[in-house]
């Protein structure tokens, strides 16, 4: 039998996953639905003042994204797994570490970048400062990504358990406790009027090591966890 | 005696510091204990089970 | 192969290295108890004083190494692992394991006993000082590797994705410790030095040392312990397991 070139399992991969995402597009609002209701707590547990919550603003949205996308890891292999094609993932003669940056990427695209598109919203909600509009995103922009590469990882390491939500919760959150300081450091330093562009180069270089050996470690906690 | 006990006043701090390391560290030595005659009366019922099932198909 | 492989094969042999450790085991636990209690009576009763913080102070006789074992375990633990997942050696894979609750277990310590010691001198029981808030990371890395060694059914399975799991977390340990620095210096006010780089007095450091010594051996220990019974559940099915299995059987009724 012969393969076709790895540039075309690349490309139909990353087009199966986005029709699947279509196919079922009402599920796809979810994390936004998820990160807002999060964030519509905190003033309504602090009370209304603008102040307060101005001060927390970053940060909360911040962490309602960061647990929106843990909410979302799940389905990242969940039904491939369950229909199979995981598993002829792992035995296609492409490189899996690749295949897998593929759907890591397409994942990344239908659920981290809605919640950065709605992220100055949910600033609004909080009265958040006016110059970190454009930080806040931007900060989002590079810590998101790497908070799925590493997720995936750990996905990768529970996907064939029943109930692993907790679990993964566990095993994902001291991972993302560095970026999770960084990403919403910069925001509070530029808050501060402190300068802020040296915890942003640190999630930029995090960001471009881990693209480069997140999808390793991913393939080779897949190849342990299907074994 | 009372001197040594009262720690200068800290003696609650301490002792209590001390308590939750020697009692972490009892339990930790006793876990295995427990496991290990789990771990060894689960392997006699599945040989059990198994001899069973032998002398029911001879 | 030559020699030095064959004793490692023999060595690593399921049997071969229960006996063996099931001979250094009591050693280790009775060395371990012989140092510690030494080291607590040179802690205890003849350190001096500390002329700032009082008799507050002897609490560092047990925090700190403590706070030595939960990152010396995990060092341990993480090079098992590597070695298993490279080599696929069994007893590595077991090693692994075995010292992932003793770790776990000594980062409690570490910061039920730094807590203890916050409450007199800082004034209150918690504070997000950069060394706590990294042991509790730490704690999280523990429970999330023991966490997944229980969740898989399959031992060796198991074993190697909760291995892979520790690698992981050795290289996000200096990232966490490096990131929570950093944040402590944007969030001044909370940093209260316990200990700066003062001087400390030779009867304070040879409890001190002696204790981390005491807590090493004994840690080594409990590894052989746990390891012994990871054997056992690993080779299941065995005849020589199935023996000691029996023997242990009589033994209880005798």
């Amino acid at each position: 039998m012969r393969s076709g070139s790895t540039a075309a399992a690349c490309a139909a991969l990353v087009r199966r996953d986005l029709t699947l995402v279509w196919r079922r597009r009402g599920d796809a609002a979810n994390p936004i639905l998820f990160a807002l209701i999060v964030v519509a707590l905190f003033p309504l547990a602090l009370g209304p003042e603008p102040e307060q919550l101005r001060r927390i603003a970053a940060g909360v949205v911040f962490v309602a994204i960061l647990l929106a996308g843990l909410l979302a890891l799940d389905t990242l292999f969940r039904s491939d797994y369950e229909d199979g094609s995981l598993e002829q993932l792992v035995l296609s003669p492409h490189p899996l570490s690749l295949l897998l940056a593929c759907k890591i990427a397409v994942h990344w695209f239908t659920t981290a970048l809605p919640l950065i598109i709605v992220s100055p919203l949910l600033g609004e909600l909080l009265h958040l400062a006016e110059p970190l509009r454009g930080l806040l995103p931007l900060a989002l922009l590079l810590a998101t990504p790497l908070l799925s590469l590493l997720g995936a990882v750990c996905v990768a390491l529970t996907v064939g358990m029943y109930r692993s939500g907790m679990l993964l919760a566990l095993l994902v959150l001291p991972l993302y406790v560095p970026v999770l300081i960084f990403g919403a450091g910069a925001c509070n330093a530029a808050q501060a009027g402190l300068p802020f562009a040296a915890p942003l180069l640190w999630l930029g270089a995090a960001l471009v090591l881990a693209l480069v050996l997140a999808p390793l470690a991913c393939a080779a906690a897949l190849r342990i966890s299907l074994s | 005696m009372n001197d040594f006990l009262a720690m200068g006043g800290y003696g609650a701090y301490v002792w209590s510091a001390y308590a939750v390391f020697f009692v972490v560290l009892a339990l930790e030595a006793l876990a295995p204990r427990a496991t290990r005659r789990r771990v060894l009366a689960d392997l006699r019922g599945r040989l059990k089970r198994r001899d069973a099932r032998n002398e029911a198909s001879a | 192969m030559n020699a030095l492989t064959l004793w490692f094969h023999k060595t690593g042999s399921p049997p071969t290295a229960y006996r063996l450790a099931g001979r250094i085991m009591p050693w280790c636990y009775g060395l371990g108890l012989v140092l510690g209690l030494v080291a607590l009576y040179g802690g205890l009763v003849l350190a001096p004083r500390d002329y700032q913080q009082g008799d507050a102070y002897r609490i560092i006789f047990i925090h700190v190494p403590c706070a030595w074992m939960s990152l010396f375990a995990y060092f341990f633990m993480a090079a098992n692992a590597f070695i298993a997942l490279v080599w696929r050696i069994k007893l590595s894979e077991v090693l692994a394991m075995a010292a992932a609750p003793i770790g776990a277990a000594f980062t409690f310590i570490t910061l039920v006993t730094g807590s203890i010691w916050g409450k007199p001198m800082w004034g209150t029981w918690w504070t997000w000082d950069a060394r706590l808030t990294s042991e509790l990371v730490l704690l999280f890395l523990y429970l999330g590797v023991i966490g997944l060694h229980a969740a898989i059914e399959d031992r060796r399975q198991a074993a190697r994705a909760a291995g892979f799991l520790a690698l992981i977390g050795i290289v996000n340990i200096p990232i966490v410790h490096f990131s929570v620095n950093w944040w402590n210096t944007l969030h001044q006010g909370s940093t209260v030095r316990l200990m700066g780089p003062s001087k400390i007095d030779a009867s304070m450091i040879w409890p001190l040392l002696l204790m981390a010594l005491a807590t090493h051996v004994w840690f080594f220990g409990s590894v052989l312990a746990r390891t012994r019974i990871g054997l056992l559940e690993l080779d299941g099915g065995k005849d020589w397991v199935r023996a000691i299995a029996l023997d242990d059987d009589k033994e209880a009724h005798a």
